[in-house]
């Protein structure tokens, strides 16, 4: 006998608050539909995305002051505070990513192909990222971020004639197999001990009885690394120098902040639902905190030497998972929310960087820090926006990282995790270092005189000039941008 | 203008830094104007602050009190007492005559003079601000002009010298920022009962509470602070920075590196490491008098060494350093007066120094000492007035740097006798290597090479004389920057040898 009410057919009211990530799995189909019937004009497609992300930026931030948690398909997905925050910005960094894709030589270039679908992917992969941080079970989780995966891969091989995409993508895709492989094993062996597949139910089933401490870790080494290596956390942080330095600029850029944040929310969501009662009998935050330390003196090391800038940048996003993990690790309200506030800063800057790497790849066809000499003279504006990037990646004062990083530092050092504290502070020092050497490419190093000449397009000027703004005002006024982390945290659904 | 004084000091450098980043490159007269006149108004304010400055009372000055980060009860707080009113002036004077003395700058003017001023603003905000978080801002905002404008416009060298102060720098400011973390979680608002980067409440010991009641950990931030500033200021082994970014760096910038920025390092730990942690301060009185006597007895060998006038001034800057550090561990009031005089005499002295050696580097196009040679004649108004910076150097009676350093010793004789005699030395030193380079340089037969070189011209007087008179007036009449600063150090002595 067939239960209407059991199968949980949402309603439009609860529909309500899922617009934004239908919107842009809609504008997918529409755009694969319209890149077709218009015959491959790629302005067809290119409009709907750039339209289906501004409108889905718009729901986002009006679905941000969400009073209760909101789920749909019983707990499969919830809306709730942290949803609504990483929705807002999946949405803001989809929308800069498909601007700046538009006048990319790398993506719109003569000699590229399907270019209306590259579009079409990116209105799937935020999607996907959407429901990454909102899923709270076991299956919507590995859905969810197959679904990106899986994205992921295709867009990592978009430059199909070049090797090194190529090789980026089959890369990509084995690494990314095997953790999904191993996350897996993970889940069924949690399953197994807990016999619940939600996140709620597995929190509930720990806190009630006794499970042994080693299978439990086991299962968070096994989880983390699936996880770990959707954020770029070390040791599983190797696909990421060469699939952001074999994919096209943008595509990395993209790579660098959403599914590395989307990835972060289901951290969230799962380590502080399901994870935190166990905390007495398996000492988690510990294992992070060493992760955390390695990932970014690795990171940090591995940048100082390098001399493509895009790897560089790539090294300096896995180091910046390391400050992240820093705060997530401390288990508390004030630390989630430094979290949040990082992540956002994080975006801004970190794509910032990436696009003026997409800029001068325009007119240079080179990310080489040789072919940097002196764009300080040559492109004095576009350099300049770098320039407050860098310091903001760095986390100097007057820039949004500086901020960003203090709240991190403050929490830890309020958990009276010093040593940490030390560490994070130190590894700042060092990414000075390799960040200077773009700097110093730029304005020291003298321009040699057959240079070539760049031009930065209008629109990447615009995008550029759109991230650093915010870059510099919230070095300077954050309060309100902080305001919408702590409400985020506030909201959270299973807390 | 009268209200926010100090805010004005502040911005109205950043105010000319924005104009001048919407004048045409080509205009470069116009671009120089506006920075002079930029740094002139803060000069203005800094006189009207020296005119209305009560020297009576230890309360703070011309205080600007608001809230800027509400829930992390972050303040916007500015004020000066005794300490801060000789460091601003300084600030002011310096800054207004390095741009007149950047005049000849020619390569990408518009930005020099954007980030002198940005560089301006920064100093100015820390001799300011009373908030911890809002001077930690300050004191690191100054770092990206200072890197830029080493980097760009300097030596042969600069692209080392600029990363290697910057990333000595931010070491430094790492491990203060999370000593002002702990400073934050520890000291409790007495009017709110929440945590608070109010420097005038953390003086308060009533407000300490948690890792600020165990001594360890009192100790472990007095250490971070007091690494943060030694590297500023410099001290052994910190130093080594110094020598190539002043090398490297053009005239202006050096003057304003060793007049002001290493300023900076002495004034954090007398305004921050003293008050806020005072048994830790006495407690250290020995290490400081030891670093004190090595940087001055260091400083002044190294000095003796160099072939290069410009290094030989900057390890002089080491040297001189050493004096204010010992001053400082002398925790009597005549050895703190001594020290922060004599932070305010080597700013106006070392500024003087290195507009002389930039003079003649603009001429000769190199600063080796022993490429001179009775230079006296050819030039007869430059050796006059570069004698007259190096006599003051040496610290000759009736100069300004004899007073300080005299009281420095009548200071420091008191609590470390021992030290202050091998300290002694340094003057003994300080003679030789100046003396030496004045005899190799203008004295002794003249070099055939520079027949040709002009004598110091008009505008380059306007950037000597100024000062030269300060000093001159300074070492007749102390009292003027003293009765400044004595009554709130005096204060500061009270509350640190209790």
């Amino acid at each position: 006998m067939l239960n209407v009410e059991t199968l949980n057919i949402p309603d439009w009211s609860t529909f309500r608050a899922f617009i934004p990530e239908t919107v842009m799995l809609g504008a997918f189909l529409a755009a694969l539909l319209g890149d077709i019937l218009s015959r491959r004009r790629t302005w067809v497609p290119f409009s709907i995305v750039l339209l289906a992300c501004v409108t889905s930026l718009a729901y986002a931030v009006a679905g941000l002051d969400i009073e209760a948690p909101v789920s749909i398909l019983g707990q499969l997905v919830v809306v709730d505070g942290l949803a609504a925050f990483f929705r807002v910005l999946f949405a803001l960094v989809a929308t800069i990513t498909v601007l700046f894709s538009w006048s990319s030589e790398e993506i719109m270039g003569k000699t590229r192909e399907h270019k209306g679908e590259y579009y079409a992917l990116i209105a799937l992969m935020t999607g996907g990222m959407m429901v990454m941080a909102e899923a709270r079970d076991f299956v919507m989780l590995y859905l969810s971020l197959e679904l990106v995966s899986l994205t992921s891969y295709v867009m990592a091989g978009y430059m199909r004639g070049s090797l090194r995409s190529t090789e980026a993508s089959l890369k990509y895709m084995i690494f990314g197999a095997m953790s999904s492989g191993i996350m897996l094993f993970g889940m069924s062996l949690l399953y197994a001990l807990t016999g619940s597949m939600t996140f709620e139910g597995v929190r509930v089933a720990l806190t009630s009885g006794q499970a042994d401490p080693l299978a439990l870790l086991t299962i968070i080494v096994l989880i983390l690394a699936g996880l770990g290596y959707k954020i770029a956390m070390a040791p599983f942080h190797f696909w990421a120098p060469d699939v952001y330095e074999g994919a096209p600029t943008p595509i990395a850029a993209f790579f660098s902040v959403g599914p590395k944040a989307a990835g972060f929310a289901l951290l969230i969501r799962f380590f502080y639902t399901s994870m935190q009662p166990i905390v007495d009998q398996v000492d988690w935050p510990m294992l992070v905190a060493v992760l955390s330390v390695i990932t970014m003196t690795w990171a940090n090391l591995a940048a100082v030497r390098q001399n493509n800038v895009k790897r560089m940048l790539a090294f300096s996003s896995v180091a910046h998972v390391g400050y992240l993990l820093m705060a997530f690790l401390m288990l508390t309200d004030e630390g989630l929310q430094a979290v949040l506030f990082y992540l956002l800063v994080y975006s801004i800057m970190n794509l910032g960087a990436f696009l003026f790497v997409v800029a001068v790849n325009n007119s240079l066809k080179s990310e080489h820090l040789n072919d940097y000499a002196g764009l300080g003279f040559r492109t004095p504006w576009a350099a300049a926006t770098m320039v407050v990037f860098l310091f903001s990646l760095t986390g100097l004062p007057p820039t949004a990282g500086f901020i960003g990083k203090f709240y991190l530092f403050a929490e830890v050092m309020q958990q009276e995790w010093y040593w940490l504290a030390i560490v994070g502070a130190l590894n700042s020092v060092v990414s000075l270092f390799y960040y200077m050497k773009i700097v110093k490419a730029m304005y020291f190093t003298p321009v040699e005189d057959n240079a070539p000449v760049v031009r930065v397009p209008v629109m990447h000027m615009i995008c550029l000039a759109a991230l650093a703004v915010p870059t510099l005002v919230l070095g300077l006024s954050w309060g309100w941008a902080k305001a919408l982390a702590d409400r985020a945290v506030t909201v959270m659904a299973g807390m | 203008m009268a209200d926010h004084i100090l805010s004005w000091m502040i911005f109205f450098p950043v105010i000319g830094a924005a104009v001048i980043a919407f004048v045409p490159r080509a205009k470069t007269e116009v671009i120089k104007t506006i920075a002079a006149a930029a740094a002139f108004v803060p000069l203005i304010l800094a006189v009207q602050l020296f005119i209305q400055f009560d020297r009576a009372t230890t309360d703070l000055q011309f205080v600007e009190h608001f809230t800027w980060i509400k829930t992390f009860n972050i303040e916007y707080f500015l004020g000066v007492d005794g300490l801060s009113v000789p460091m601003l002036l300084l600030t002011a004077l310096l800054s207004f005559i390095c741009i007149i003395a950047s005049w000849k700058i020619d390569k990408a003017v518009k930005g020099y003079f954007a980030l002198f001023l940005l560089l301006e603003a920064g100093m100015m905000g820390v001799f300011c601000a009373l908030d911890f978080f809002l001077f930690y801002v300050f004191w690191e905002v100054m770092l990206l002009p200072m890197y830029f404008l080493i980097g760009i416009w300097g030596g042969p060298r600069k692209e080392y010298a600029a990363i290697k102060f910057f990333l000595y720098t931010l070491a430094g400011s790492v491990l203060m920022l999370l000593a002002m973390i702990a400073f934050y979680y520890n000291v409790t608002d007495p009017v709110t009962g929440g945590h608070t980067f109010n420097m005038v409440h953390m003086m308060d010991q009533a407000n300490h509470t948690g890792l600020l009641d165990a001594n360890n950990a009192r100790f472990m931030i007095w250490m971070a602070l007091f690494l943060g500033f030694a590297i500023k200021v410099p001290i052994f082994p910190f130093h080594t920075w110094l020598p190539d970014a002043h090398v490297e760096a053009p005239t202006a910038v050096s003057v304003i590196l060793a007049g002001v920025l290493l300023k900076m390092g002495t004034y954090g730990i007398l305004r921050i490491s003293y008050p806020i942690l005072p048994d830790q301060a006495a407690a250290f009185m020995i290490p400081m008098a030891i670093l004190g006597v090595i940087n001055i007895l260091y400083g002044a060998f190294c000095a003796m060494a160099q072939t290069d006038m410009k290094k030989l001034v900057a390890y002089s800057s080491v040297s001189h350093m050493g004096y204010v550090l010992l001053g400082m561990a002398a925790m009597n009031e005549v050895g703190i007066n001594g020290a922060v005089f004599q932070m305010f005499n080597h700013g106006t002295i070392t500024a003087m120094m290195f507009l002389c050696v930039g003079v003649i580097y603009d001429r000769a196009h190199h600063r080796d000492i022993n490429g001179f040679g009775g230079l006296m004649t050819q030039m007869p108004l430059y050796g006059s007035v570069m004698s007259f910076a190096l006599f003051a150097a040496i610290g000759l009676p009736g100069l300004s740097g004899f007073v300080s350093e005299a009281m420095v010793f009548l200071g420091s004789f008191q609590t470390h006798r021992t030290f202050t005699i091998i300290a002694a030395l340094g003057i003994v030193i300080g003679a030789a290597y100046v003396l030496w380079m004045l005899q190799r340089v203008f004295l002794g037969p003249k070099n055939e090479k520079y027949d040709t070189l002009p004598d110091i011209s008009a505008r380059e007087m306007f950037t000597l004389v100024p000062i030269g008179i300060i000093v001159l007036y300074c070492g007749i009449r102390p009292m003027v920057v003293l009765d400044l600063m004595s009554t709130s150090l005096n204060h500061l002595v009270k509350v640190v040898a209790g």
